[in-house]
């Protein structure tokens, strides 16, 4: 019953929040409320069971990924207002096909029946008595393993891409070469300096010492009023 | 009516697929609303391959799922980044720019 309710409530404010990210004309607003759609979809996770993916969804969608496009989207300075010149004519075309997407999955999704034996067909069932979170572990770090360490291996690569992507290279940059620095011998010499006298070669260029500064003149205080 | 299934999730998720293909038609111009639209399509996704693990009691659904955000999060960093190089070079993210070839 409260399942039930708080189910349609969060499947509404999803939908309606996933309208406004479609239609919003701020790309700020846009992202805000794509978060609120990621909140409420792990809320109907929740519901759902899958506890540790409803958290994932938080923990990554609203922590990394909506924050990482708030920062473009303010990071960018664009003009907003030209950006949305074409909604008017795109939005027939965009009705006409959402449309028949829509009923094609309900054609389809309507259809459906399970298999009469599909409790046999199951890959990996849910443990009785474990949580999800758990269950979730004992599956992944056994059966998938391999899946598990390639979705790691794509992050690397995201993250090795992304920054190679945006790395600006500054002409004027100073940098160390250290290949240059080690062949340089004949400039090198080794000194000898008999003990006490130190070495005072001319080419070394010292800092000046620094300049003495002028002391303010004394006022005179005799044409003044007292 | 107040029994949630299998059904119910479905039609959200059919719902919410729709409404990210209807983004990606109606902002032509801004790719970070069009990046974001994708998102939703992979939410909606998630949501019926959650739907169908509670369904059946089966944890495969779950794992792709968590695969699936793995990947979408990997796509936005990655798309973002294009963005971001992209408006440094052109002082604009519209779409209708990106066949421009000259860099």
């Amino acid at each position: 019953m409260i399942a039930g309710l708080a189910f349609y409530l969060f499947a509404f404010i999803l939908i309606a929040s996933a309208v406004m990210v479609v239609t919003s004309r701020n790309p700020v607003y846009s992202v805000l409320y794509l978060i609120l759609a990621f909140f409420n979809a792990a809320a109907l996770f929740l519901i759902a069971g899958a506890e540790f993916l409803a958290m994932i969804l938080v923990i990554v969608y609203v922590g990394a990924v909506a924050v990482l496009f708030l920062f473009v989207v303010m990071m960018l300075d664009i003009g907003f207002a030209q950006m949305r010149e074409g909604f008017q004519r795109y939005l027939p075309v965009g009705a006409v096909i959402g449309g028949i997407l829509f009923l094609e999955l309900l054609l389809v999704l309507g259809a459906w029946r399970f298999a009469a034996d599909v409790g046999d067909l199951r890959l990996s069932p849910t443990p009785a008595g474990v949580s999800n979170t758990e269950a979730l572990g004992r599956v992944i770090y056994t059966d998938y393993i391999y899946l598990f360490q390639a979705s790691g291996l794509i992050l690397l690569v995201a993250m090795i891409g992304a920054i190679v992507l945006t790395l600006r290279d500054k002409p004027q940059a100073k940098r160390q070469n250290i290949a240059e620095q080690i062949a340089r011998s004949s400039e090198v010499v080794m000194a000898q300096p008999a003990i006490g006298a130190g070495i005072n070669r001319a080419e070394i260029l010292r800092p000046l010492p620094p300049p003495v500064a002028e002391k303010p003149k004394p006022v005179a205080h005799d044409g003044g009023h007292h | 009516m107040l029994t949630i299934g299998l059904a119910h999730y479905l039609t959200v998720g059919a719902i919410l697929f729709v409404l990210g293909v209807l983004g990606i038609f109606l902002n032509r111009k801004n790719v970070i609303v069009i990046l974001m639209s994708v998102e939703l399509i992979l939410l909606a996704v998630n949501l019926n391959f959650v739907a169908f693990s509670a369904r059946l009691d089966d944890l495969t659904g779950q794992v792709f799922a968590m695969f699936i955000l793995t990947v979408a999060a990997a796509e936005a960093a990655i798309g973002l980044a294009i963005v971001v190089i992209y408006f440094r070079n052109r002082g604009s993210i519209e779409v209708d720019d990106v066949s421009a070839l000259k860099g």
